[in-house]
């Protein structure tokens, strides 16, 4: 007696400590769960850019409905809105924003910025040409643009550095200044977040901002015809914080229904509602654990793991069904836990090997849902057998379903004459994997992608609206010091601008463009004469001139500023519209520098949104020197790359659990027949599912895999206890355990069942995967268990 | 004023143009001609093919210059220093009488065979850059359109049908 109650005691206490801990746990959102945790130089880039490169914080925002001045409208009120707002960097709807600034810095640093100033610029003859240039320009449609500049700058040196900028990103057409598609459907923005993307709480505010703004706009009286407008939102961190929101109500909604399914199954059998809570602790108590032991272990709970890892100790649920259903004469209180444990205990210790399994898996998440799996797992089966024991009040009866058990005893009577058949299995199974052996794995992390079809196709028509086809590829040029890397991109950035020309693509962007290296400035700098030289050459042109060379006096003063002043540094770019593009083209990463080169893929013929990556790397290989790394970086590749990676480790694993498994086995069974025995119904119901899956037209996923392990971890239940079944048990005491084992099997498939239909892929994933592999796992177990009271015998 | 629906009721107009522009700071005119294109109800392109090829069109409030290899385009709202410039033609050239006497003061005088519309701007913005736009022809054709800047700056745009065909 005096041990049973320090059970409860050292349960209470533990159950305490538990809470506290998941009290005090950080918890985490975002997408890391899915990044590597060791990765390569290369990869570190690659996630860097994932979650906080200037990629992950785009916003795209498409206005339709009613008509275009309303739209027009609401796009302009919109962006005023939200410059105002710190969150975002930028609001792009093609209104100039810093106008003023971008001239004034524009036309202080013409002959800085300019790609005309070679050496022959300003000699003789080229001056002569530069002029008359700029006279043409005088009486062309620009005119009103250049006129007022005249004095200053005679050779249109300024509209140039205004095309040259212009040019180097494709814009979407404008109505009224204002972006719109080419069916001018919608009217169309980008906001920059300032939230970088892995900051899930900031994106998912700044995404709440647009819609609300949009909202109190569009309520606005003062444009009548914008209350039938909608808004479509898209963009990396559209696409997360729709899937967090996603999963989040999925995952709960799911549990919920299962969870009552199951508790009605077991109040029609256990005909008593304290029982039907007590069936409920394990698991509880498991969960808590799981989570507490994680938050230990790892420091931060990712929400995947909240919101699968009760999925995974579902289980457990069966250990309380295996105590209450298989006691005899309904003697609940203390009887039987002794003579079931062992066999709890092994079916338990086997899913421990099978959970181990993810336990190095180079996915946060999936080491998460290991851990919090084992320690689950244990510690459900531990409150189990020390504390439900203890807690059943007295006066509980639970009938024992034995006239389920018996006529799923005669059901199996009729299975076993048929059980040759199931030697079939492995070679149908065969037949199929080796049919699809090239398309049995998907190695596209898009696999996975809780984004719905729907989503993906605004994202697509919004991305082509803006003539922005999804940027996938970068080259990203890497060295120890700024100006060496802005040297070496200026270098990409030419033989770049060969491609332009060739279509192998169709532009890309730099940050030398608006930041050249001081290397080309000092040598722009050096092709301007000095102001004699100017003035005399000026003198030589007069014939030609439709001015005095005294009138352009400003001009001489203009260059001479400009030869005696001082380069373009960084902070001059501050408060114009270029300095955002710098900030996010030329990053500092611990002691090196990086520059982003995106390239645009061409967006018509055959070639359409698809980059040459090899074409791209050989054009550009030779342009590094000694200490600059050049990298042609596939987003999409690198990405698919890195989730293979993850899929292969996780396989591996996995048979690395399943020869742990059979070990263990071994150990405790002591008899290669026995493991034959529990083992080989678990490997045909693995085999039978992974074949329907592939005929199914799916291809697995790594959640498959840990569907797969989860029908080895729950299926070696019930294999245990065919195969431990005592030839000399009476046929009472069997026809307990086949119906104990009916109900958990039915509480399994019931659970996973409700996953199969999720919208979310992981989580249908599972559940089609366990749901028939549980039930499947339970036929042949018993099917290849021999006759319950005769197998010891044919044994 | 029925010159006023006369232009209206045109779909297509198509004219050679030359214009010369008179300004403050240069000792000499600067020469430019080419061709212009209506096409109903709001497109306008000014085609200039000497000194240099060049191509303007104004659609809607959207402006879009192609210069050699490179393209601009700009919003006539966000360029207040040639919006009234350009809507007073295209409103002209449309006929479109309640637009002209709103932004301006219009008078027109009228001969057998002359026609004259003055538009002076009642906008103060306006009138700080345009002083006056005279646009003179016979029957329902345009000869010559002239532009008057505040700062004196002065250019006459002087157009001759196509011939038919």
């Amino acid at each position: 007696m005096r041990s049973r109650t320090l059970a409860l005691w050292i349960w209470a206490v533990l159950m305490l400590i538990a809470t506290v801990i998941v009290a005090r746990a950080h918890y985490t959102a975002d997408f890391s769960a899915f990044l590597p945790r060791v990765p390569s130089q290369a990869q570190e880039l690659l996630v860097q850019q994932l979650r906080n490169g200037p990629v992950s914080r785009l916003i795209l925002i498409g206005i339709e409905g009613a008509d275009e001045p309303a739209r027009v409208r609401l796009s302009r009120d919109m962006a005023q809105r939200l410059r105002s707002n710190a969150a975002y960097r930028s609001i792009q709807n093609g209104e100039p924003v810093n106008l003023a600034r971008d001239r004034d810095f524009l036309f202080k640093n013409r002959y800085l910025l300019s790609e005309r100033l070679t050496p022959e610029r300003f000699s003789g003859t080229g001056l002569q040409s530069a002029l008359q240039e700029g006279i043409d320009l005088l009486s062309s449609s620009m005119g009103f643009l250049s006129r007022d500049l005249y004095l200053r700058d005679p050779t249109g040196e300024t509209l140039a550095v205004l095309a040259q900028f212009d040019e180097s990103i494709s814009r979407p057409k404008t109505v009224s200044g204002v972006w719109v598609s080419p069916d001018h459907r919608r009217a169309l923005l980008v906001a920059e977040t300032r939230a970088e993307g892995s900051d899930s709480d900031g994106q998912a505010l700044a995404i709440a901002t647009i819609r609300s703004t949009f909202a109190q706009l569009r309520a606005n009286p003062s444009v009548a015809s914008a209350a039938t407008t909608s808004l479509r939102l898209t963009g990396p961190g559209v696409f997360a914080d729709d899937a967090r929101t996603t999963i989040k109500a999925e995952a709960l909604r799911l549990l919920i229904l299962s969870s009552m399914l199951i508790a009605t199954l077991l109040l029609c059998v256990y005909r008593s509602l304290p029982a039907v809570l007590l069936g409920f602790l394990p698991v509880a108590c498991g969960a808590l654990v799981g989570v507490a032991a994680v938050a230990l272990g790892s420091g931060v709970v990712h929400g995947v793991t909240l919101g699968f890892g009760v999925t995974l100790i579902g289980e457990s649920v069966d250990y309380s069904i295996y105590h209450f259903l298989q006691a005899p004469g309904g003697e609940q209180r203390y009887a039987s836990t002794t003579a079931l444990w062992p066999t709890i205990r092994l079916g338990l210790l086997t899913s421990v090997c099978g959970f181990a399994s993810l336990l190095p898996s180079g996915f946060p998440g999936l080491a998460q849902l290991g851990l919090y799996s084992i320690a689950g797992l244990v510690a459900a089966g531990l409150v189990t057998r020390f504390v439900l024991p203890v807690l059943i009040p007295r006066g509980i009866t639970i009938h024992p379903a034995t006239a389920l058990g018996a006529s799923f005893s005669r059901l199996l009577m009729g299975i076993r004459s048929l059980r040759t058949l199931l030697w079939c299995i492995p070679l149908l199974a065969g037949i199929v994997l080796f049919a699809k052996s090239g398309r049995l794995w998907n190695h596209e992390l898009s696999a996975l992608s809780p984004v719905s079809q729907a989503a993906q196709a605004i994202d697509a028509e919004l991305r082509a609206d803006l003539g922005a086809p999804d940027v996938r590829t970068l080259v990203v040029v890497s060295g120890p010091d700024r100006e060496g890397v802005l040297r070496a991109t200026e270098a990409v950035g030419s033989r770049l601008q060969k491609l332009v020309e060739e279509s192998v693509i169709d532009g890309f962007q730099t940050p030398a463009r608006y930041l050249p290296s001081q290397q080309t400035q000092e040598r722009r700098r050096d092709t301007l004469p000095t102001a004699d030289e100017l003035r005399v050459r000026l003198q030589v042109a007069r014939s030609s001139l439709p001015v005095e060379p005294q009138q352009l006096a400003p001009f001489v003063e203009d260059i001479e500023a400009t030869r005696t002043g001082p380069l373009i540094s960084p902070a001059d770019l501050q408060g114009t519209d270029f300095a955002a593009g710098v900030d996010a083209l030329l990053i500092r990463q611990a002691t090196r520098w990086n520059a982003l080169l995106p390239l645009q893929a061409i967006s018509s013929g055959p070639g359409a949104f698809v980059i040459d990556v090899a074409r791209v790397r050989q054009a550009i290989v030779a342009a590094a020197p000694q200490d600059i790394e050049l990298t042609v970086l596939d987003l999409k590749q690198a990405t698919d790359d890195l989730y293979d990676s993850y899929l292969t480790e996780a396989i591996g694993a996995s048979i690395a659990g399943l020869v742990a498994i059979v070990v263990l086995l071994s150990i405790t069974l002591r008899s290669l027949a026995q493991v034959a025995r529990v083992v080989t119904p678990l490997i045909l119901a693995v085999l039978v599912v992974m074949s329907g899956l592939l005929l199914a037209g799916h291809m697995l996923t790594i959640l498959h895999l840990v569907g797969l392990l989860l029908v080895f971890a729950i299926g070696s239940n019930y294999a245990l206890f065919f195969a431990r079944a005592r030839a000399d048990a009476d046929p009472a005491a069997s026809h307990r355990i086949l119906a104990s084992l009916l109900i958990a099997n039915a509480t399994t498939v019931i659970g996973f069942g409700v996953l199969a239909f999720s919208a979310v892929p992981v989580l249908a994933n599972l559940g089609s995967t366990v749901a028939p592999g549980a039930f499947l796992a339970l036929l042949f177990s018993a099917a290849l268990a021999g006759d319950m009271r005769h197998g010891a015998e044919s044994a | 004023m029925q010159l006023m629906s006369d232009f209206s009721q045109r779909r297509h107009h198509h004219v050679r143009f030359t214009e010369r522009q008179y300004i403050a700071i240069l000792k000499r005119p600067v020469d430019s001609s080419g061709e212009l294109f209506y096409e109903a109800p709001d497109r306008i392109e000014k085609r200039t093919l000497l000194p240099r090829p060049e191509s303007m069109v104004l659609e809607g409030d959207t402006v879009t210059i192609r210069r050699g290899a490179r393209t601009f385009t700009l919003a006539l709202r966000d360029h207040p220093e040639i919006a009234p410039l350009i809507e007073s033609i295209r409103a002209t050239l449309v006929g479109d009488l309640a637009f002209l006497q709103s932004a301006y003061e219009v008078s027109f005088v009228s001969s057998a065979a002359e026609w004259t519309l003055k538009l002076v701007p009642r906008d103060a913005r306006a009138a700080a850059l345009i002083a006056q736009i005279r646009i003179a022809g016979s029957m329902d054709r345009i000869r010559e359109m002239e532009f008057l800047r505040a700062d004196g700056d002065r250019s006459v745009m002087t157009t001759v049908a196509e011939p038919a065909g």
